[in-house]
């Protein structure tokens, strides 16, 4: 491990941040989404470096675990996502705020 | 070298993060997630993780970009956002708290990660060592997780299913 943990778990942090950026301040549904996505990978790097560091195994593990329910959550949050455009024919989040359909 | 891959990964993982959350075009968005999931792949081989570089590829870059792109394209043109602003004062604070948050994040890096590292065994991040992992230890997560992934997959056809259901649409009148 020529490169330090930090310059990893770095990169890490800058894409939680610029997840997090998207999710508050984007108002596309789909593009909100993506940024979940982004938080999601940030997190798996830093369980890749950790795994790396300590050569232990169950970083990797939980990566898959990780991959596995966003893999899920994907297919079920776009489907909400059409579900809401059929009925009120906007993927705009600001437009989406009751709970009513 | 490694050096090198790593920069040139890295810069290209933060390229497409900020390109994410900056594209007007939802399209855009899911490609510069596209060469995000791809260089992340390239940091996880230099971490010694190829299962996991391989997983990610596959499953990320094959599977969940092509169903954003499916989605942006069934929606198409008006998958815009819209003029009116309702949130006026959040943004900027919402930018404010961000810079915060990464702030206290890179403190904490930087000031608490331990430097030694332990020298891993020969096929490390290997597929037969993740398995091994997957199927003794971590046996009950495992099974959870398929059951997980059956719920999805009950729940994407519940909720995509059309609202009028097709034995009351043989009495509707038929579309012009």
């Amino acid at each position: 491990m020529i490169i330090p943990a930090q310059y990893y778990l770095t990169i890490s942090a800058v894409l939680f941040t610029l997840g997090i950026v998207g999710v508050l301040v984007r108002r596309n549904a789909l593009v909100i989404f993506m940024s979940i996505e982004l938080m999601l990978n940030s997190v798996n790097l830093t369980f890749v470096t950790f795994a790396r560091q300590r050569a232990a195994i169950e970083g990797q593990v939980a990566v898959f675990f990780v991959i596995v329910i966003a893999a899920v959550e994907v297919v079920v949050g776009l489907a909400i996502i059409i579900a809401i455009f059929g009925t009120r024919s906007t993927v705009d989040i600001d437009d989406v705020d009751l709970l009513r359909g | 070298m490694e050096f090198i891959v790593f920069v040139v990964a890295a810069a290209g993982a933060l390229a497409g993060g900020v390109g994410v959350i900056a594209s007007r075009s939802p399209v855009r968005s899911a490609l510069s997630l596209l060469l995000v999931l791809g260089n992340l792949a390239i940091l996880y081989l230099l971490l010694v993780a190829q299962f996991i570089a391989a997983l990610q590829v596959i499953v990320y870059a094959g599977a969940i970009v092509v169903l954003f792109l499916f989605v942006i394209m069934l929606l198409h043109m008006r998958s815009g956002e819209g003029r009116i602003e309702k949130l006026r004062w959040q943004r900027p604070v919402s930018y404010a708290l961000s810079v915060v948050f990464l702030g206290a994040l890179l403190w904490a890096i930087w000031t608490g990660t331990e430097t030694q590292v332990a020298v891993p065994s020969v096929g490390f991040g290997t597929v037969e060592s993740v398995g091994h992992s997957l199927f003794t230890t971590f046996l009950l997560p495992f099974e959870v997780a398929s059951v997980v992934l059956l719920i999805g997959i009950i729940a994407a056809v519940v909720v995509g299913r059309p609202v009028v259901p097709p034995s009351a649409r043989a009495h509707l009148p038929p579309p012009e």
